[in-house]
């Protein structure tokens, strides 16, 4: 993921140690000088998020990386990102929570990094990689989506890819400088008028016009930038909806079901927010269950049951603390909730 | 008799670095006249045009708006950071963060230090007015022992509160640094002697020698409950007592 943001054109990187995401900072510490970027390893996930908040002003790709207990401190820092229109990129490889929990893949995040985390009216575009591959090109997309948009994007990994080792295929590298023509960037008055980077507009009717074309803005980014993968869906008459980590086991649990001859398919959400909705009710439509599987106690399940609404059943499975669910728990629940039909 | 203009040599003018618009300060407040030693000091070293301000939270919070250079404005306590990420990406730029005592030594210590300690080529500009002004007047890290504020109604009491911090001597404590101040405004002589210290300041991040900080007591007429004149007499007789003026790192 490292290499990709380099690869995207990243040439800031500002972050603290937590496990399981050091492999991150670890490997900008060593390639981001060579590819002539900065590198600072903050004192706290504040202060990086915050060297972020700067370095995007002054036009550069930049971003920060961490995991849970470090990426609920960016919270303050995101809000102005994104009450300052900033791009950054903001990797999370989650862990088990609340508070210190533990270092093991979890997805307790979700709420955090798709309904807000910080304070007040924004959104931020959330993406979900289930492999090394997925997550080197949106790792890449999530820069793109970045400048576009001019909102910070957030990479929710978890700890076992954080913690993975798999082949993939780089794709090439993007000239950073033909990524700095960016009007608004602080880069000295010369020969214009001052540029102000802020998010702070005393008067409520000019926040309010503010706040309100951000949210056109979102509307843009709902309309244009929803992603899901679809595997085995067309003659599918149970659905499973799962993101990250979960869905790749999902896919395992698929052929498991279906040489069982049990039509299983899966819906993998690759952008959290925007939240595929619409692609999922079409779906839903056509099949009996919509089984939501998670590693938390149930946080996308609301985003599925808000879209599917009474067009299926919406069976919830969770696994908490860390543990993974295995294809076989999963095939067991898809079975549990088919001999109910 | 009709005045000869003419003939006549200018010798006082607004900064060429600061817009028509109003300051937003009390009347009496020193830190309008931060402010115009901070324009004329981009005026005379030619940086209008490379300078990034970055305004905290507080009484300065749009100060961005009063002058002809780009700006930003950092979340509460973070301004050392921000700047940090600024300065790393483009070295080219002069950038400087305007914090209270607040911002720098309570909420944002962390960042302040480390920014130091790393010797960010950067120049702090720190407003130690004693007392949070933005908020109504309540206990600020350097408050006085004694010293009344919203929120310790009875006086600062070292046994509860602690004791006001000197941040300038905490930063002084560092290797880094290149040049640590800390000035004050109550008279002309100190206006001028802060004034070349700001300088001297700026000057150091244009030659690229690293971080520095000036400090600069300053008061609070509205909070405080004195007249500015007032204030000028607390500041001379009572605060520098406890924040002593003068260099404490001169690396420049």
């Amino acid at each position: 993921m490292a290499e990709a943001a380099i690869r995207a054109g990243c040439r800031a990187y500002f972050g603290y140690p937590i496990t399981p995401q050091n492999e991150i900072l670890e490997y900008m510490a060593a390639h981001m000088p060579t590819a002539g970027g900065a590198f600072i390893q903050a004192e706290s996930e504040v202060a990086a998020i915050n060297m972020c908040y700067g370095a995007s002003a002054a036009g550069v790709r930049t971003m920060t990386s961490s995991s849970s207990p470090g990426i609920s401190l960016k919270m303050e820092g995101i809000s102005y990102l994104a009450a300052a229109d900033l791009p950054c990129v903001i990797i999370n490889v989650a862990r088990g929570g609340p508070g210190l929990g533990n270092i093991a893949p979890a997805q307790g995040d979700y709420f955090q990094a798709t309904k807000g985390g910080g304070h007040g009216d924004y959104r931020m575009i959330v993406l979900g990689p289930a492999t090394i591959a997925e997550a080197i090109e949106l790792v890449m997309l999530a820069f793109d989506l970045a400048d576009k948009y001019r909102t910070p994007v957030m990479v929710l990994s978890d700890g076992m890819l954080g913690q993975m080792m798999e082949p993939v295929a780089f794709a090439d590298p993007v000239d950073p400088t033909s990524l700095l023509d960016k009007s608004w960037a602080l880069t000295g008055a010369e020969g214009r008028g001052p540029n102000a980077i802020t998010s702070f507009a005393m008067d409520p009717k000019d926040l309010s016009q503010i706040n309100r074309n951000r949210q056109t803005r979102y509307q843009q980014i709902e309309k244009n930038e929803v992603r899901c993968r679809e595997t085995e869906t067309s003659d599918a008459t149970i659905i499973v909806v799962a993101h990250g980590t979960v869905a790749r086991i999902a896919r395992t649990a698929i052929k498991m079901a279906r040489s069982q001859g049990i039509k299983l398919g899966l819906l993998q959400p690759i952008t959290l927010w925007p939240f595929p909705s619409a692609p999922l009710r079409t779906l839903a439509s056509g099949v009996s269950t919509v089984l939501t599987v998670e590693m938390s106690a149930g946080q996308m399940v609301e985003d599925v049951r808000l879209a599917v609404a009474d067009r299926a059943d919406t069976p919830f499975y969770g696994e908490l603390g860390g543990l993974v669910p295995t294809p076989q728990d999963i095939l067991r629940e898809v079975k549990r909730n088919v001999s109910q039909h | 008799m009709s005045a000869n203009t003419e003939n006549m040599v200018r010798v006082f003018e607004r900064p060429r670095s600061l817009t028509d618009a109003q300051f937003s300060y009390c009347p009496g407040c020193h830190h309008g006249i931060v402010a115009r030693i901070i324009a004329q000091t981009i005026d005379e070293l030619g940086i209008q045009d490379r300078t990034i301000i970055v305004a905290p939270v507080g009484c300065s919070v749009s100060m961005y708006e009063w002058f002809r250079c780009d700006g930003i404005q950092a979340s509460h306590g973070r301004a050392c950071a921000v700047a940090t990420g600024i300065k790393r990406v483009n070295p080219d730029l002069i950038v400087f963060t305007y914090q209270g005592d607040g911002d720098l030594a309570a909420i944002g210590t962390a960042e302040s230090i480390h920014a130091a300690n790393r010797g960010e080529n950067i120049t702090v500009i720190f407003i130690n007015n004693q007392i949070y002004g933005m908020t109504g007047g309540q206990m600020a890290p350097t408050t006085l022992i004694g010293q009344w504020a919203t929120s310790c109604p009875d006086g600062r009491n070292a046994r509860l509160a602690g004791y006001p911090i000197r941040f300038a001597e905490m930063i002084a404590q560092l290797d880094a640094p290149v040049y640590v101040t800390r000035q004050a405004l109550y008279d002309q002589k100190r206006i001028m002697a802060a004034s070349r210290a700001i300088k001297k300041a700026f000057q150091c991040q244009i030659e690229g020698k690293g971080y520095s900080l000036v400090e600069i007591l300053t008061n609070c007429p509205t909070n405080w409950r004195m007249s500015p004149v007032e204030t000028n007499s607390h500041l001379m007789n009572k605060v520098i007592n406890t924040f002593p003026l003068g260099d404490l790192v001169d690396r420049g």
